[in-house]
């Protein structure tokens, strides 16, 4: 771990109210270790805003939420009602309510590119497996999360979207049925399920979320930030301790980031003030129609962002079969950094079999994503089955590729380029 | 309910002869599906007609229930006088919701089904999908109400705008399909409207009419659109201007990095 900059002896004895607080509860010593002396490689491209960016996004469906839940009404009777009192009668509750489901969008926009960042650059490789492993259960519990705050608004969407889902966990054997009533309190999705949904969005999985993140941060101090290179820059240190090509995460990156967060809420801006149904794929239009047991939407489709795997879920003709491959599709992540046996971590340095397959799984992915929307008949059925195929094969093939995968040299510093 | 309003069909039929359906050009109506309602809710004047329009002939079945008449009349550049005398049902005051006075169960007992509250319906439907509604109704005699709709088949609610719009009958021609297996079909497709009687509006004056009464079901849909774009330009503009500044400041960090 990169050495912690001992605070200057001049400043050691802050007199007043600072000296008073200092000697109580260690300000200094967290801002020297965690971010004035904490060495993050110099050569961050665009891919490295994500992360900073997933944390400004949590924050801001943090303080929406809050807001929204002042008069969000959960119920059978009252859901409904309450968002659009919401978006008519609350002062600037049109605004909060838009922030709030756009940002979960812009959530999972954020965290798949982060996502693919580290498969770009093997970011899941050594030292940084747990690292990884805590990411992806912030991503299971942002896909939770994400469920359970679909179904609040209670339109007809929210409700066949959750009959759908939930009854997915009725195709495990045995357990299955029991399992189903017991996740919705009832025999249908009713008042019961919408009243712990609404406990779990707003209370159990933002905590679980918020400790996850925690745990992501503290196991990324430990093992420090990888690059594009994919270099270690622990490896080559300086007579004074740090990293050679190592830059302190304070001032440079979090000035940095402070660009990359104005431009997300420029766009984020244009979503929320000009398009903020966006076609249909962040709100969607049968969702401003009451839920209603009686009357099946023409097609029934969650949000774009689960799209991928449900496209996977219905190009399966045997549902239980379906289901699974669908968890498994989501599960795989998990086990790349074993996956991979490449000997360099960068697709910079790897031949074109590694960088076809992820551009493979890449195309794979987003055309899965546009299949999941589309009515399951046809083309569209023959097309997710191809896709699907290349997605797990994928997974499936990498121990085979990486290794076999023509390599180039890498460089023993990082490649930077300077601003002129 | 249902004699009556077939007596009424067939009276205009009769009345209205042969002359009224030579007026209809030929092939009126064939390109429906691609009819658009103009995105037109900055337009204060369209939504001042539209809400009268709304109060004249769909207040009798159908509410507005999230809409409160104070909210609409603010909205719409109306003083509360105005409201008032023009547009608030008798009996109502300006902070009430826009409810019917048409009681559920007896509507779901005259029509098979409640009419719908429609504060939403553009937005979950869709502004073209109204527009394309009120402007394909059609005489069909095998109807309860002795009316059609091509937009919404079967629809259970009368062809109340009638009266404005006259009276059409749907042309239907025969066209040659071939089925999957490969057997010549014949399949009966809709090909144009007939004027059968003219009502007391032009054809120009009845797309008027339902222009500025689903530009108004637009707002409804959502009060604040016109705010929020408004706003909109603003934010964006200072936004754009923090992240300029922001790179800058950026800029000069990163002098010193080599």
């Amino acid at each position: 771990m990169a050495p912690a900059v001992p605070p200057p002896a001049s400043a050691a004895k802050p007199a007043g109210l600072r000296g008073w607080i200092y000697k109580r509860f260690p300000v200094q010593e967290f801002i020297s270790e965690q971010l004035t002396g904490y060495y993050a490689p110099k050569n961050f491209n665009i891919w490295y805003f994500f992360g900073s960016l997933a944390l400004v996004v949590l924050v801001l469906q943090l303080v929406t939420g809050i807001f929204l839940t002042m008069f969000y009404k959960p119920g059978e009777a009252t859901s409904f009602d309450s968002v659009e009192f919401i978006m008519r009668e609350v002062q600037w509750g049109w605004l909060i309510r838009y922030l709030h489901s756009t940002g979960a969008s812009v959530f999972f926009i954020v965290v798949y590119l982060h996502m693919f960042r580290s498969m770009l650059y093997g970011s899941y490789r050594a030292p940084r497996e747990l690292l990884w492993l805590i990411g992806m259960l912030v991503y299971l519990a942002l896909m939770a999360e994400a469920f359970f705050g679909y179904v609040l608004p209670w339109g007809n969407m929210s409700f066949w979207g959750a009959q759908v889902i939930v009854n997915l966990f009725g195709t495990i054997p045995v357990i299955g049925p029991g399992l189903v009533l017991w996740i919705r309190g009832d025999y249908g999705i009713a008042d019961a399920t919408l009243g712990r949904f609404f406990a779990l969005h707003v209370a159990a999985v933002p905590l679980a979320i918020l400790l996850l993140v925690m745990l992501h941060l503290v196991a990324l101090r430990r093992t420090g930030s990888n690059n594009p290179d994919g270099i270690e820059i622990k490896e080559r240190v300086g007579a004074d301790g740090h990293p050679l090509d190592g830059i302190p995460f304070h001032p440079y990156y979090t000035v940095k980031d402070i660009v990359g967060i104005g431009v997300m809420l420029v766009m984020l801006a244009i979503v929320v003030f000009f398009i903020p149904s966006f076609g249909g794929l962040f709100l969607e239009a049968p969702n401003f129609e009451p839920a209603n047991p009686m009357s099946t939407p023409e097609h029934i489709a969650p949000v774009w962002y689960f799209t991928p795997y449900y496209a996977i879920l219905r190009a399966v003709p045997d549902q239980r079969l379906g289901a699974l491959l669908m968890f498994l599709a989501v599960a795989l992540f998990v086990f790349l950094p074993w996956l991979d046996r490449s000997p360099v971590k960068s697709m910079r340095y790897r031949g074109i079999l590694s960088r076809g397959a992820l551009a493979i799984f890449a195309v794979s992915f987003i055309a899965l994503g546009y299949l999941g929307l589309q009515p399951a008949e046809g083309i569209y059925v023959v097309l997710a089955r191809i896709f699907a195929v290349c997605y797990f094969l994928f997974f499936i093939l990498m121990p085979w590729y990486s290794r076999i995968d023509k390599v180039k040299p890498v460089p023993e510093r990082v490649v930077f380029h300077e601003n002129h | 309910m249902r004699t009556i309003r077939r007596a009424l069909l067939l009276a205009c039929v009769l009345a209205s002869g042969a002359a009224a359906a030579a007026e209809a050009g030929a092939g009126a109506g064939a390109d429906w599906m691609t009819w658009h309602a103009a995105d037109d809710v900055t337009n204060t004047a369209s939504l001042q007609r539209g809400a009268r329009n709304f109060m004249a002939y769909c207040l009798g079945c159908h509410a507005l229930k999230y809409e409160r008449y104070y909210r609409m009349g603010t909205d719409l550049g109306l003083t509360p006088e105005e409201l008032q005398q023009y547009l608030i049902a008798p009996g109502d005051k300006p902070a009430d919701y826009i409810l019917t006075t048409m009681p559920a169960a007896d509507a779901a007992t005259w029509f098979g089904k409640t009419p719908p509250d429609l504060s939403l319906m553009a937005r979950a439907r869709g502004a073209d999908y109204l527009y394309q509604f009120l402007k394909t109704f059609y005489v069909d005699s095998s109807r309860p109400t002795g009316a059609n709709n091509l937009r919404l088949p079967a629809t259970a609610m009368p062809a109340v705008l009638s009266e404005l719009e006259g009276l059409k009958s749907a042309v239907y021609k025969d066209e040659q399909e071939t089925t999957a297996d490969g057997k010549p079909m014949t399949v009966h497709v809709f090909d144009h409207f007939e004027q059968l009687a003219p009502g007391r509006m032009s054809a120009a004056e009845y797309d008027a009419f339902v222009h500025d009464t689903v530009n108004f079901l637009d707002y409804v849909g959502e009060p604040t659109q016109a705010e929020r774009r408004s706003l909109g330009i603003w934010v964006v503009l200072f936004l754009l201007v923090f992240t300029w500044l922001a790179w800058l400041l950026k800029q000069q960090y990163w002098k010193d990095v080599h």
